[in-house]
């Protein structure tokens, strides 16, 4: 169904360098109106358009983006897949995006990296450990895979930990999951545009939404950089700018939009084979393909629009990264970067209609859209060709804290990042 | 980024603590219904621009103050 890429292409265009390989998608001038307008081409809203196409049957669909694709938290976030969630709605939801990152690159026919090496949680201390026994036994309840390690096992699988008699963090043991891993980011945001592209639907850049357009309390189209666009349905998309764009449709969300940092190092040859992470700072860590260390920790901690991070947090980072991995104090830093996350009171996002008719809103993602991209793409499309939730969102409602519905997987209470 | 404070002068941000929106209104204790405080707790208008927001010198004189600041910039205003 999709222009194949495949071995026999690679080697013609090897043989052919005369004739380049033909655009990805299409560069489609926006047409006056739509079935469905898709607000935001990171992601969520291409695999929207995707899976609207794909499983619904809407083609007549555009994705409007404010910049180019692969701009925003898509092509910066560290890349880590997972599923080892506690919560019921989550766990199901976080294992349907795993299930769908399995076979992402075949559907797709594009090669997204997906790499099944496995993400080790440490402990620190024996009750971490034990929290982490209950989370094992959740996940496996649940049909997902998890084993908890004791500190001999750790010693084996990660022999370059701090594991001396003064470590400043003792290792007491750890929980895997052997089919979290890591996926190549742009890749993910190329992948769907171009297979939703192919499926008819117009991916069309530099096209900020500026305004929307209603009809008796509907949304009926939007205003934008490029002109007038009236959509049947309309889904917003934005990520760290979900306030911004709600605002514009008279919603206030229970959101507010932070800058996360991310690191990575000069390459060197391979040493970290898993996904290492340790929940007491967020701190996480993995080997990219090229050989830096990719590595982050918490928010900055105040509300911002600006990709700027601030030094105090490069420093806590840092410190973390050498007090767990000693070899860490070794490596220069090559590159750091941020991107605006939506932070929500409990953590979790949100995939839902909204109280206006035919508009539809995925956002508050966190530190965690990444991971979620293939299923909150499925269970978007479903929302908006539905005008109802799936099973597999009906959670994320945006009336969940009137409701008394939090989905707080920590356990640990509302806007913890502001305690 | 570096933070004015009211008592003791500009300081590094590393210093303080963010207390978020300062321009919102607690109902009073015993009224309001279960709507009033949902709006107040959570719901946040997090603009793309100037805000008013509480900060507190947590490593200084701890005290609270509010603070202007532009959020598209992290330019900072006045404090008070
Ligand atoms: C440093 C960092 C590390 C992260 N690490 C991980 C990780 O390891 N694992 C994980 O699961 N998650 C991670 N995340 C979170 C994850 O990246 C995000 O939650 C996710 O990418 C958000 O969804 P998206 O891809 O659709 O966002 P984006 O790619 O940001 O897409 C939103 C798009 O909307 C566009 N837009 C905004 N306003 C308008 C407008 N008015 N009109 C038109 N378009 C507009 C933007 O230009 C942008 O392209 C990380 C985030 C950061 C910043
Ligand atoms: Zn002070």
């Amino acid at each position: 169904m999709f222009k194949p890429y495949s071995a026999l292409a690679l080697a013609q265009h090897a043989l052919s360098p005369e004739r380049p390989w033909p655009r990805a998608w299409r560069a489609p001038e926006p047409k006056s109106s739509y079935d469905a307008i898709i607000i935001g081409g990171g992601g969520h809203g291409l695999a929207t358009a995707y899976y609207l196409a794909k499983n619904h049957g809407m083609r007549n669909v555009a994705v409007l983006e404010r910049a180019y694709i692969g701009s925003g938290n898509v092509g910066r976030n560290t890349t880590l897949i997972r599923s080892n969630y506690v919560i019921d709605g989550n766990t199901q939801f976080f294992e349907h995006s795993l299930k769908l990152w399995e076979g992402l690159s075949h559907e797709l026919n594009f090669n997204c990296m997906v790499s099944h090496r496995g993400q080790i949680v440490l402990a620190t201390s024996p009750v971490q450990l034990d929290t982490y026994a209950r989370r094992g036994n959740i996940m496996r309840l649940n049909g997902i895979d998890a084993e908890l390690l004791d500190r001999g096992q750790v010693m084996a699988l990660l022999p370059y930990l701090d594991y001396s008699k003064d470590a400043r963090w003792p290792i007491w043991g750890g929980i895997l999951q052997g089919r979290a891993g890591s996926v190549r980011h742009d890749a993910v945001a190329w992948g769907y545009a171009r297979a939703a592209d192919t499926l008819g639907v117009d991916i069309i850049e530099n096209c900020e939404v500026e305004g929307f357009i209603m009809d008796e309390g509907k949304a009926v189209g939007v205003e934008t950089s490029r002109g007038r666009i009236l959509g049947g349905k309309i889904g917003i998309a934005v990520a760290g700018h979900s306030s911004h764009v709600a605002k514009m449709a008279g919603l206030s969300l229970p959101i507010e939009s932070h800058i996360l940092q991310a690191f990575v190092t000069e390459p060197v040859k391979p040493m970290v084979h898993h996904v290492v992470s340790w929940g007491a700072e967020l701190f996480y860590l993995s080997q990219s393909d090229k050989g830096g260390m990719v590595f982050g920790g918490h928010i900055d901690g105040f509300n911002t629009y600006t990709q700027r991070g601030q030094f105090p947090r490069i420093q806590t980072v840092a410190e973390c990264a050498v007090s767990l991995l000693p070899f860490m104090s070794k490596l220069r830093l090559l590159r750091h970067w941020g991107g605006i996350m939506d932070m929500t009171p409990d953590g979790s996002p949100f995939i839902c209609r909204t109280d206006i008719r035919n508009l539809y809103f995925n956002g508050g993602w966190c530190y965690q859209g990444f991971k979620a991209t293939p299923a909150s793409g499925w269970t978007f499309a479903h929302t908006i060709a539905h005008d109802e939730e799936h099973e597999l969102n009906r959670c994320y409602a945006l009336d969940r804290f009137e409701k008394g519905r939090e989905l707080d997987d920590y356990g640990i209470g509302n806007w913890t990042y502001k305690q | 980024m570096r933070i004015p404070c009211p008592h003791c002068g500009e300081r590094d941000v590393s210093e303080f603590r963010y207390g978020g929106d300062a321009t919102k209104t607690r109902p009073k204790h015993g009224e309001g219904d279960l709507k009033a405080w949902h709006d107040y707790y959570f719901l946040f208008d997090n603009p793309k621009g100037p805000h008013t927001e509480y900060w507190q010198h947590v490593l200084g004189c701890r005290h609270w103050f509010k603070l202007s600041r532009n959020t598209a910039t992290n330019e900072i205003g006045e404090a008070s």
